[in-house]
């Protein structure tokens, strides 16, 4: 019995991997998706409305079903055309940090271009004046002031994305559902592992939010805040 | 202690990422069957649902076993591949072979006319029937006598294709799940009234553990080709005709010198010194 | 690509089915959600502290812990007590968590009146003192208030995280085909993949399913928006 806590355990470290990596992911899909969208170019401003609409529109589940079983399907179909023997494996543990990555982009996608409406626009013509480079405007005066702004929206998306690598377990990644799964069944006892793979996913959360409660308090110095 | 949560969150990514390619590094595409340098054995990539007690399940800490695996191991040895294991769910069996993500399933799968339009596969390995089982108070004789009764089956197994043709017909309620132990841990919770299923698999799932002591095993063995196959192969990709003889010769060679009658004993020698090579 | 396999009349009737479940699964967890949440709402902001804690608590390991889990649980967890399995077949309440869709059905409901709860809460605290001192003037007392004043315009403020919350419910009842005889649209999607080999075509057919229900569902939103928010439309004139 205690051989399935501890295999529970070791599934709890990729849930962190996939978690983290598809954070990563989705937030450089976040940043471009945000630029398109307020770039102006009608294309981008279309494509980027798209991705977003349509991603949030089609349950995660179906988009990582869509990914890793058609996805590998497509690439190998796309090998044979091309006259390659080579096959692509699309792994579990890819196709759910990028599935992951890519549905959050589009949610970091909206939560960072409300972040950067929000800064007032006084300060890009305050850095204009200065004669700032775009690069230089958006490392040291957007960028910072953007954080602030968006960290409800990104500790949000944050949350439901370490409940969302639980799916990864239905394509069959060997993380801490679905071994509490296997267990369950192979043991008739679902309610113990169940508990604690719950319990493991409330101490994540608890982590997290601690975490990002301190990154909000660094960023939030020289606000003022209003005592109600 | 922003730089602390960095870093741990780092290592844990490093850790994981570890892991991927521990799991990834072993499952390498296989070489080609003719160029395999006499070196380092190719590796033969085999897929199993390890939820199909005595044929393939996990112990405790992980590592498949059963006969599924044992034969696997065996044939492998015999054709001078290494064999690595691949877990699968049951329904994405075929499909994940044609998307090349494993060369082989050696997972009790039975040879049926359907599958072999999809698929190709070896000579049989093992040919077991299939029984109803309900429980002990419940008088059976025949489909119809069952009728309104909750019967679980594997999804896109054979046992489920019999279910839907001859007990869904005569009224019986069928119900499919993902995994075979799942059925079980159903019936364990009262939810189903019985299963049907290959009567070695049940024996040693879920007859002989105690959450069967009130069931039994009911009607006449169930072997028609129709829904059941000629027995349970290794499924291979179409075309990959070498393969496919080197797995047969193996497997004539097991039975020829004793492999297969140790490997037999060892899981069945329980029922009955039962020869699961059947007819 | 086969699409031709899909719209076959029996495949068509199986998304047909799986629509039907879909739905009513949405609307019946969100029906019993709406009602707990507001119970949970007044409960978070009443006069009790152990209330508060407790409902607290509650809220914070529904939004903790997936769907997913909270699902198995109460599938697979509850149904392997003894205690339960005792009483399932003969005493009322618990004859229904031996029906998947019941369970299924309470695993939604609890969910989505966990994170209703707390925007409903949070738009309760917002409320303008003004309004509530106001009341209190006129000499009505907590519960008046309460309907009269608070709940009418906590409840139009929630409206658009409401709209969201509705939208990921439907995106989350595909997890109902985690439970073994529940066909809903991805299960029904998943069967047509393991029957014919055609995963790209099944979950593709789906994916437009759903898309189409979330337009249809945004629109409804929307709708309800321009009535009840009126107030807050720019002038036109």
């Amino acid at each position: 019995m205690n051989d399935y806590y501890i295999a529970i355990l070791q599934g709890a470290v990729l849930t962190v991997g996939v978690s983290l990596l598809a954070l990563l992911v989705s937030i450089v899909l976040g940043l471009l998706g945000a630029g398109a969208k307020l770039s102006g170019h009608p294309t981008l401003v279309g494509l980027a409305t798209a991705y977003t609409t349509v991603v949030r529109g089609i349950p995660d589940l179906v988009v990582m079903l869509l990914v890793f079983y058609g996805g590998t399907i497509g690439l190998n179909h796309l090998l044979e055309a091309m006259g390659s023997h080579a096959t692509v494996d699309i792994n579990p543990f890819l196709a759910g940090v990028l599935t992951i990555g890519f549905i959050y982009g589009a949610y970091m996608t909206e939560t960072f271009r409300g972040a950067i409406l929000a800064i007032p626009k006084g300060q890009m013509e305050a850095a204009w004046a200065f004669g700032m480079g775009r690069t230089q405007a958006f490392l040291r005066i957007t960028a910072p002031q953007m954080v602030r702004y968006a960290l409800p929206g990104f500790t949000n998306n944050w949350l439901v994305l370490i409940k969302a690598t639980a799916l990864v377990s239905l394509i069959g990644l060997k993380e801490m559902t679905y071994l509490a799964k296997q267990a369950s069944a192979a043991t008739r006892s679902p309610f113990a592992f169940f508990l604690f793979t719950a319990a493991l996913f409330l101490v994540y959360t608890t982590v997290s939010l601690y975490a990002l409660r301190k990154l909000n308090d660094r960023y939030s110095l020289g606000s003022k805040r209003v005592q109600l | 202690m922003n730089k602390l949560l960095l870093a741990v969150a780092v290592a844990s990514m490093l850790a994981a990422c570890g892991k991927k390619e521990e799991a990834v590094a072993p499952a390498a595409p296989a070489a080609p069957v003719a160029s395999a340098p006499v070196a380092a054995p190719a590796e033969l990539k085999v897929a199993i649902d390890p939820t199909y007690e005595p044929f393939t399940f996990k112990t405790g800490d992980g590592k498949p076993t059963g006969f599924d695996v044992d034969i696997a191991s065996a044939l492998c040895e015999q054709i001078k591949r290494k064999c690595v294991f691949v877990e699968q769910v049951w329904d994405s069996m075929i499909p994940g072979l044609m998307a090349k993500k494993y060369d082989a399933i050696i997972s009790s799968m039975s040879i049926t006319e359907e599958r072999l339009a999809q698929i190709d596969f070896t000579d049989k390995y093992y040919n077991t029937p299939s029984r109803v089982v309900v429980k002990s108070t419940v008088k059976f004789d025949g489909p119809a006598s069952i009728k309104g009764k909750k019967i679980g089956v594997l999804k896109a197994s054979t046992q489920e294709k019999y279910a839907l043709g001859e007990l869904k017909t005569a009224g019986v309620t069928v119900v499919s799940y993902e995994a075979q132990d799942q059925v079980y841990l159903d019936i364990k919770a009262g939810r189903l009234d019985g299963t049907v299923a290959d009567f070695v698999e049940v024996t040693g799932g879920f007859l002989s553990k105690p959450e069967g002591k009130d069931y039994q095993l009911v009607g006449p063995e169930l072997y028609e080709p129709k829904y059941f196959g000629i027995g349970a192969g290794i499924g291979l990709r179409k075309g990959e005709d070498a393969l496919k003889a080197e797995l047969n010769g193996a497997i004539k060679a097991i039975r020829a010198n004793g492999t297969y009658k140790t490997l037999n004993d060892k899981y069945f020698a329980k029922f009955n010194n039962l020869d699961v090579y059947g007819k | 690509m086969n699409w031709a396999i899909i719209f076959e009349t029996k495949n068509l009737i199986l998304f047909g089915n799986g629509i039907v479940t879909t739905l009513g699964l949405l609307f019946s967890s969100l029906a019993i959600g709406a009602v707990l949440a507001l119970i949970f709402a007044l409960l978070l902001t009443g006069p009790s502290a152990l209330l508060r804690w407790i409902v607290g608590a509650y809220t914070y390991i529904i939004r903790g812990t997936p769907l997913l889990i909270q699902i198995y649980l109460i599938y697979y967890g509850l149904g392997q007590l003894e205690w339960i399995q005792a009483r399932w077949d003969t005493v009322w309440p618990w004859t229904h968590f031996k029906e998947p869709f019941f369970c299924a059905l309470l695993a939604f409901s609890l969910n989505t009146a966990g994170y209703t709860a707390e925007m409903l809460a949070g738009a309760i605290r917002e409320t303008n003192p003004g309004e509530i001192e106001a009341a209190q003037a006129f000499g009505m007392n907590r519960t008046q208030i309460m309907l009269r004043i608070v709940l009418p315009s906590a409840m139009r403020r929630t409206l658009p995280a409401y709209s969201n919350e509705v939208v990921m419910m439907l995106q989350s009842t595909s997890l109902a085909s985690a439970v073994p005889s529940m066909i809903d649209i991805t299960a029904a999607a998943g069967r047509i993949y393991s029957d014919y080999y055609l995963p790209f075509e099944a979950y593709m057919a789906a994916a437009a399913i759903y898309l189409v229900a979330t337009f249809c569902l945004i629109g409804v939103f929307r709708l309800l928006e321009n009535h009840f928010l009126a107030y807050l439309a720019p002038r036109t004139h």
